[in-house]
Parts: C-alpha cells; structure tokens; sequence
C-alpha cells in the first residue's frame, strides 16, 4: 500500500526567494510527523504546498500513491486540515460550522448527522453544539476548528500549530484528540513551535530551514545524528531536549 | 454544493443584525422618507416664494402684485425695499425677487425694443435655484398678458399705428372704451383663461401616486448595490480568517464558490426588492400587483448585476476597510449619476446620455417602464440585454481577479 504521503524535491519561489528549496518527506501510515522550523522557514509553504493552495516550481506530491497537483480536489478527498486561524464562521452555531464543512466535503443526510455529532463528542463540545461560535472559549474554538477539519473523517491530517493560544487543559485534550486519530489509523503532518509537544506526539520530526529539509528522524535519532557525543559533555544529569536539537540546528537568532 | 453556500450566506446573514437591518429595514426607511417628502406633492403644485418691492406704488403697479399674487404658482411675499430683499435671499428663506420700478405706472408698454430711459422690472436670485427666477420670468409676462389686458391694449394701439397706419378717432374710442371695460373687470375674471385654451391630460404615470415608483426602484437599487457589496465582502473574511483556503480543499473549486455567491447575492437581492416593493404598494398605494410580471422580469435581472458587481467589488479589493472605501465611492458615484438619487429626465441631455454607460440607469429606465410608463413588456428587451450583458462582464472580472485566491 502506498505511503500516505510522499513530497519530492519540491520548489518553490516567491520573487526569487526561495520558500522550498528541494524538499522531499514521506508520511508513513498512522504516523505523526513534526514538521519543525523557525519563522519563515518554509514550514506553512510547505502545508499550503500539500494542501494544493500553492503551484511548486517542481516536483511533486503524491497523496495515498496518486500525484496530486495544486487544485485537483480529488486526489485530497482524503486529507484533512486544521490551519492555524480559526477559519471558521463565527456567527454560525457549532454545530452548524460542523455542517457547513461537513457539506463541502460531501456529506449530507444521517451520514452527515452522524459525522456532526461524533465530531462534536470527540472534540468535547456536545453540551455547546448550538452556541455560537464566537461565544466559545479560545480553547473550544481550537477544538472546533480541529473537529471541523475532520468532519469527513481523513486518512491524512494537516495540523498548523493546532494548540496555539490555548491553556494547558485544552491543550492536553487535544492532545487525546490527536492521540484519538492515530489509534484510528489516521497519518499526520504536524506543524508546530513546541518542542516539548512534537516530542510527546511525533513519531519522526523533520525540520526545515531556509526551505530545506535539514534534518529528519526520530528524536533519538536526530540527538545522536547532531549532538551524538557531546551530550555526556554537554548535559550531565539530562538527555539533551528536542528543543536543543532545534538550537543546535536553526541557530538562537530571533528570525521575527 | 452551491446551495450549501447559498444556505451558509443566509443562515450568517439571519445572524447578523446590522446586515439584516442594512438589507431590510434601511432601505424602506429611506424609501418611506423620499416617497413621503415627494410623494405627496401631487396633490398640489409646488409653489415658487417670490419677494416683491413695490418701488412704484402705483395703481396699475399694485393691480400687477394683485395679479401675481393670484397665481397658484407663485407664493407672494411683500417686502419694503430691495435692500430687504436680497437679505432674505442671501440668507436662502427665497431664491428670486422682483422689485417693479418707479414710473412703472406710467409707462406705455412698448411692443419691441423698449423706449431708452424707460424703467426696467429688476429680478434678484439666487443662482443655486435654476428653476426659480425661470418661473417668475415667465409668470410675469403671462400675468402682465391675461391679469393686465387693458395695459395691453393700450400699448397695442400705439403698435398697431407704428407699423399698421393711424387708427380712426372711432376705432381708437371704441378700443379705448374696451380697455376701460376690461380694466373695471373683477379681478376673478382678469385672472379666468390663458391666451389659449389649454387642456392637461397626463399620459403615462400611475393615477394613484406615480412618483413612489420611481423612489421605490431608485432606493432599491441603491441600497441593492451597498447590500451586495457589503456580503461580497464576506469573500474578503473568508480570505482574512483562513475560512477560504479551507473551503478550496474541500470538494468547492472558486469557480463553485463565485458561484454560489452570486446565487446568494441574487436571492438576497430579489427578497431584498420584494419588501421595498411590497412595503409601497401596502403603505403607499405601489400598483404591484398589476405590474407583477414586469416586477418579476426587471427585479431578477436587477438583482443578478448587483450582485455580480458585489462580487466584482470584493475581488477587487485587498481588505474589508478597502473594499468600504471602494463601494461607498462607486456606489453613491454611479447612484447619483444612474438617477436613483435624481430623476435622469431632469439632468442635461449630454448627462443623461453618458448615465447610459451605468448599468443602475437601465434597470431605473426598466422599472420606469414598468410602473410609470405601463409600457409593454417587450420594452424591456433592452434593459434586460445591457443589465445581463454587463452581468456577464462584471462575473467574468471577478473570476479573473479571484485566481489570485485560488493558488499561489
């Protein structure tokens, strides 16, 4: 079976500037995959280059083993996506964003019903379903906007920074949330700045700089392929963090 | 899919009250204050205020403001002296004065160029009334002609032998006697009659209240305009909250969510024409139902090219504050220029030919037709041809400037 996902050597420019510059990653059934890297690293070209929103300069993204160029909606009937706005609408009713985007990915009937309270049982909302929008909390809209990205239940799950914003219980829900797909077979692009939760979710990281991929692989592999020895130097009553890994890679240089 | 969008503008819109309000309710406002500032003038002519300064104070001269005061046309008002009269006007409670000048009493009126030294009549105004001082000018010949017949006479004479031959001692006593006789008329009769016979019969225009018509499509499309505009304006929220890219990778091209949009913007313009319309006919006599098919014809057509210029609007624009500036400019701009703020009939003949490059000018013209003119529906071919021809132009730009959206 196919790879749920497979990008290679992507290209991209924006006015001369690079944004991918050669990118390649694969996404292998039910995993997570972080995707780490500092602002205007390339991370979001990157999702929005998957999502089909972006035309690369080359190279190619196969989805499920069916090369899916920018706009063919078809080949991303089975992908979902959770962006970092809360890219939903704030005068509608939970429960009727739930619709809205269920609808739009083809669903309707008791199969839509279904699909709506389900969504809203697994993101915790069911006592908010008729609430406005903008009348939910920062971390129910999180959820919302999480459980609005699934409706049409994906096999491949692009997360931007789902947990941005939120207090530590929502975010230990949406943690479960997450957890709660993958048991269900679900693979995941997961885009975010917290070291300690790609550390908690991912199966491999891959990070990106300067539009390229600078280095991938699980967070034991990343220590020993960076790191290695120095840690008994550096660190001595503790493994070296992810997020060291990421210093040592990008540099402390504030980038915005 | 596209009915989804069309349900997701509606179900937002019965959510928001100030768009509710803007669609609905601002609109018959408005068309409640035009139909009852205009409406109601039909029942009487309006009346022009002039001041009058009597400098002659002579009998013929206070037989003229008499006469002049006579006139329904006219609202007469005396003032002592010039000075006074032009305070007035300058202060704007009157845009014309007439003063009649000393020896006006006096003075033979001359058929032709006028005696050297003989005293003038002297208007003053205020040229922001075009109208105005036009009206006195002409009531005053008029009166002079029918309200004073014996001054007329007499200058007649004097006429008639410059250019015709001294009359007879009898001819001259027999019309110097008429003269009397018309001069010892009661004044009711001096003022009976024109110089001809005149019979008004108006031949197009509704028999109840003709000018709420016009109000009513000139209202309507305007506040069409600011409606559509304003949701065309939800494209630009979908774009700033990130709602936009989610839509796209769903199973909606742009060219699916364009669209549905229009198809939104269109039912919300023809509900939109619906209630104004049906508000008139309910509080002010709107002949609607004897009109329905032209209603049905020009409202769908209306509603459809607003809404693609909606749309049109949105995509042009970067930001919901540009897209306000954008549309508040355009919309009062070619509002004011297609008639809905004043009458296109009344505008210069050049004016009112460029007005035909709007789109608004043929759909007032289309409903003008129907209600005002009760003309016969094939009249309508034209308008309804440019307002889906410009339909067409309007969707195709907005597609074209939409792909920026799509990819990157």
């Amino acid at each position: 079976m196919a790879n749920p996902l497979v990008v290679t050597n992507l290209v991209k420019s924006f006015n001369g500037r690079k944004a991918l510059d050669g990118v390649s990653l694969d996404l292998r059934q039910s995993e997570i995959l972080g995707l780490l890297g500092p602002n205007g690293a390339g991370k979001s070209t990157l999702v929005r280059t998957i999502m089909g929103r972006v035309t690369p300069n080359s190279g190619e993204v196969a989805i499920f083993g069916r090369s899916a160029p920018a706009g063919d909606n078809v080949a991303r009937e089975q992908v979902g996506v959770v962006p970092q706005e809360i890219a939903l609408y704030p005068l509608l009713t939970a429960r009727e964003n739930l619709m809205v985007f269920g609808r739009y990915h083809g669903l309707h009937g008791d199969a839509l019903d279904h699909a709506i309270q389900e969504s809203l049982s697994w993101a915790g909302l069911a006592e908010r379903a008729f609430d406005a929008t903008k009348q939910l909390s920062g971390g129910m809209k999180r959820r919302l906007n999480m459980a609005a990205g699934v409706i049409h239940k994906p096999k491949l799950l692009l997360l931007d920074e789902p947990t941005v914003g939120v207090d530590p219980q929502s975010r230990e829900r949406i943690y479960q949330m997450i957890e709660t797909l993958r048991a269900g077979g679900v693979s995941m692009i997961y885009t975010t700045h917290y070291m300690e939760e790609a550390e908690r979710l991912c199966d491999r990281i891959a990070i990106i700089d300067h539009g390229r991929i600078i280095a991938s692989g699980t967070k034991d592999e990343l220590v020993r392929s960076t790191i290695g020895d120095k840690r008994e130097m550096v660190m001595v009553e503790k493994v070296p963090s992810l997020e060291a890994v990421f210093l040592h890679l990008t540099g402390r240089d504030l980038r915005e | 899919m596209i009915g989804n969008i069309v349900r997701t503008g509606w179900m937002n819109l019965r959510r928001d009250r100030a768009a509710w309000m803007l669609s609905f309710v601002v609109p018959i406002v408005f068309f409640s204050i035009f139909a009852s500032i205009f409406g109601g003038r039909r029942s009487s002519t309006p009346r022009v205020t002039v001041l009058i300064v009597d400098e002659d104070r002579s009998d013929r001269s206070k037989r003229l403001v008499n006469a002049l005061r006579a006139e329904s046309a006219l609202k007469v008002i005396d003032k002592a002296d010039a000075a006074s009269a032009e305070a007035v006007i300058k202060k704007g409670d009157a845009a014309v004065a007439l003063v009649i000048p000393k020896g006006f009493g006096t003075t033979q009126i001359t058929f032709g160029p006028a005696k050297a030294g003989a005293p003038s009549f002297r208007m003053l105004r205020d040229p922001s009334d075009m109208i105005a001082p036009q009206v006195v000018s002409g009531m005053l010949q008029k009166t002079l002609f029918v309200g004073m017949p014996d001054m007329m006479i007499t200058g007649g004479m004097d006429a008639l032998e410059k250019f015709g031959g001294p009359l007879t001692p009898q001819q001259r006593e027999n019309l110097q006697k008429q003269a009397t006789n018309l001069k010892n008329l009661p004044r009711q009769k001096q003022q009976q009659g024109d110089l001809v016979k005149l019979d008004v019969t108006d031949v197009v225009g509704s028999k109840d209240n003709p000018i709420i018509a016009f109000y009513g499509a000139g209202v309507g499309v305007m506040f069409l305009l600011f409606t559509a505009s304003g949701a065309g304006g939800a494209l630009l929220d979908e774009v700033e909250s990130g709602t936009l890219d989610r839509i796209l990778s769903t199973r909606v091209s742009m060219s699916k969510l364009l669209a549905g949009k229009l198809v939104y913007l269109w039912s919300l313009g023809v509900a939109q024409l619906i209630v104004m319309f049906v508000w008139g006919a309910l509080v002010f006599r709107l002949p609607l139902m004897s009109h329905l098919a032209g209603f049905a014809i020009m409202t769908s057509v209306t509603a459809l090219t607003c809404a693609t210029f909606g749309l049109l609007l949105a995509s042009v624009s970067r930001t919901r504050a540009q897209l306000s500036a954008i549309s508040t400019l355009a919309v009062l701009s070619i509002s004011a220029l297609g008639g809905s703020m004043f009458p296109r009939f009344l505008m210069s003949e050049k004016l009112q030919r460029a007005s035909l490059v709007l789109f608004n000018s043929w759909a007032l013209d289309g409903y003008i037709n129907v209600f005002w003119r009760e003309a016969p529906l094939s009249t309508l071919v034209a308008p309804v041809a440019v307002l889906i021809g410009w339909a067409v132009v309007f969707f195709f730009i907005a597609r074209q400037l939409a792909r920026r959206w799509e990819f990157v």
